[in-house]
């Protein structure tokens, strides 16, 4: 039932993205419910009081945090449909390894290429075209980064695709031709409605960030 | 001549294909000799270092789980070339090397630990306890370690702030053990392994720095839990050598006091 399934939610957030693609994947009816970051909800402080942030999937009254560990508890408690977790001990480890990697390089440095100026930014974009050409790498001649079915680490880096117009805007670069690789793969996952359905439009985000960036500019 | 291909049937995706061509009749009991032989093989190595919280907790786990490995110590300032090859991405210990695959990322190395070797499992069977077990995991490595470190760079105010902050996460983290005799519940697991750096490494990392941020009159029930977790022999093994690590944390900060100059 729908009630069984909270989301607390935020339309820009990558984090929440991988949940909503997840809870698509599997078919989980859930009610969403968006958050106002400006003026958090008592619900989100009494779910998420260490940390106070989207997104918190809410089961049955219980709270998970943190996307890729609610992605991971979504898997293991609906195990029965489309798993996103390879079977290999060797493999799930693999997939980790590269969807903490999405959180400890992606994140951080593409906030840099379209949040900073100047150097800090002429360094993050060097920093991230490397990043994104490691995955092409990793990604190699396969469908998605888990061989021929949408997985956990496609799952984990498939929100970042809807930054790539205001990264090549601020960045002044262009994706396409230096890693066509994995654009190929996002527009292929792009295809799946999961996700076409969980990601917001490219220039909604650009104007959003840039917003955003100017009330930390403002500070 | 036939090609036969061998596959190696208890992790045959990893280990891969070796390939024998037919001579004689004598293969076919060869073939099925040498898969008996890598699968009695279980070929574990890690490595570490000495000091790293990270590397310990590895270690904790592969000994909590009677799992025989060999070690490697790693001089940081001179990374080894297998290092290098391991774990090209980050190019950081700790590294497990199961049968000649590597895994990197000690949050990573411990679940494949644990669904490997599925004796004295260390994360609970519920989905849900994962999660949490999960979530309070990267409360230690991503809030708790970061807000640690920067004790070691601030003075004045800054420090008494830092020091506040640290007081507050170790505070929400000490209300996990609350009627519980470890982290895990009633016996050790993946949580206490990773906040086996608070057995290890805060205690020394205060008395070197000369400030006082983790007591037992602040913490009664974290220190009760160390002392738990300390009756156990693989804990005891995995014991970092007091004076050895004050030197180090002395001789580090006086280092990075330096370049920052």
């Amino acid at each position: 039932m729908a009630d069984d399934v909270i989301l607390l939610d935020f339309w820009s957030s990558p984090f929440a993205m991988r949940v909503r693609i997840a809870l698509a994947e599997k078919g989980i009816d859930y009610e969403s419910r968006e958050e106002d970051l400006s003026n958090k909800s008592a619900l989100l402080l009494k779910m998420n009081p260490v940390h106070k942030q989207i997104p918190v999937l809410i089961h049955k009254g219980r709270p998970v945090c943190e996307s890729l560990i609610i992605v991971q508890y979504i898997d293991e408690v609906w195990r029965d449909k489309s798993p996103l977790l390879p079977s290999h001990p060797y493999d799930r480890a693999d997939t980790r390894f590269w969807a903490d990697f999405v959180d400890k390089k992606i994140y951080p440095t593409g906030k840099l290429v379209w949040g900073a100026t100047g150097e800090v930014q002429e360094a993050a974009k060097k920093g991230l075209i490397g990043c994104f050409k490691l995955l092409e790498g990793e990604l190699g001649d396969k469908l998605y980064f888990g061989g021929e079915s949408f997985g956990f680490m496609d799952v984990s880096l498939i929100p970042f695709y809807s930054w790539f117009y205001a990264l090549e805007t601020c960045g002044k670069l262009s994706i396409i031709t230096e890693c066509p690789k994995l654009v190929a793969w996002a527009k292929r996952c792009m295809e799946r409605e999961s996700v076409s359905k969980s990601l917001p439009d490219q220039y909604k985000m650009y104007c959003f960030l840039m917003e955003l960036k100017k009330k930390y500019e403002g500070k | 001549m036939a090609e036969i291909h061998v596959m190696i049937s208890s992790c045959e995706r990893n280990v891969g294909i070796a390939t024998a061509i037919r001579r004689k009749p004598v293969l076919a009991n060869f073939t099925s000799k040498l898969q008996q032989t890598m699968a009695d093989e279980d070929e574990v190595k890690l490595f570490g270092m000495w000091a790293s919280p990270y590397s310990r907790r590895v270690e904790l786990a592969l000994k909590l789980k009677g799992i025989p490995f060999q070690y490697v110590e790693e001089d940081l300032s001179s990374k080894s070339c297998l290092l290098l090859k391991y774990n090209p991405v980050h190019q950081k210990i700790p590294v497990l090397v199961h049968n000649g695959k590597p895994i990197a990322e000690s949050l990573v190395i411990m679940e494949y630990i644990d669904e490997t070797w599925t004796n004295n499992p260390i994360l609970p069977q519920d989905p849900y306890d994962r999660a949490m077990a999960r979530f309070w995991a990267k409360f230690i490595d991503e809030k708790l370690l970061m807000t640690a470190r920067k004790v070691s760079f601030a003075s004045g105010k800054e420090k008494e702030q830092v020091i506040d902050e640290i007081t507050e996460q170790l505070k929400l983290l000490e209300s996990e053990l609350q009627g519980k005799e470890y982290f895990s519940g009633p016996s050790i697991g993946y949580l206490d392994i990773v906040a086996s750096v608070l057995v290890f490494w805060f205690g020394n990392v205060q008395e070197a720095l000369g400030v006082d941020m983790f007591t037992q009159e602040k913490f009664p029930i974290i220190f009760g839990w160390i002392g738990k977790v300390f009756e156990i022999d693989a804990v005891k093994e995995c014991r970092i050598p007091k004076e050895k690590h004050l030197e180090y944390i002395r001789t580090r900060l006086e280092a990075l006091k330096s370049a920052s100059k």
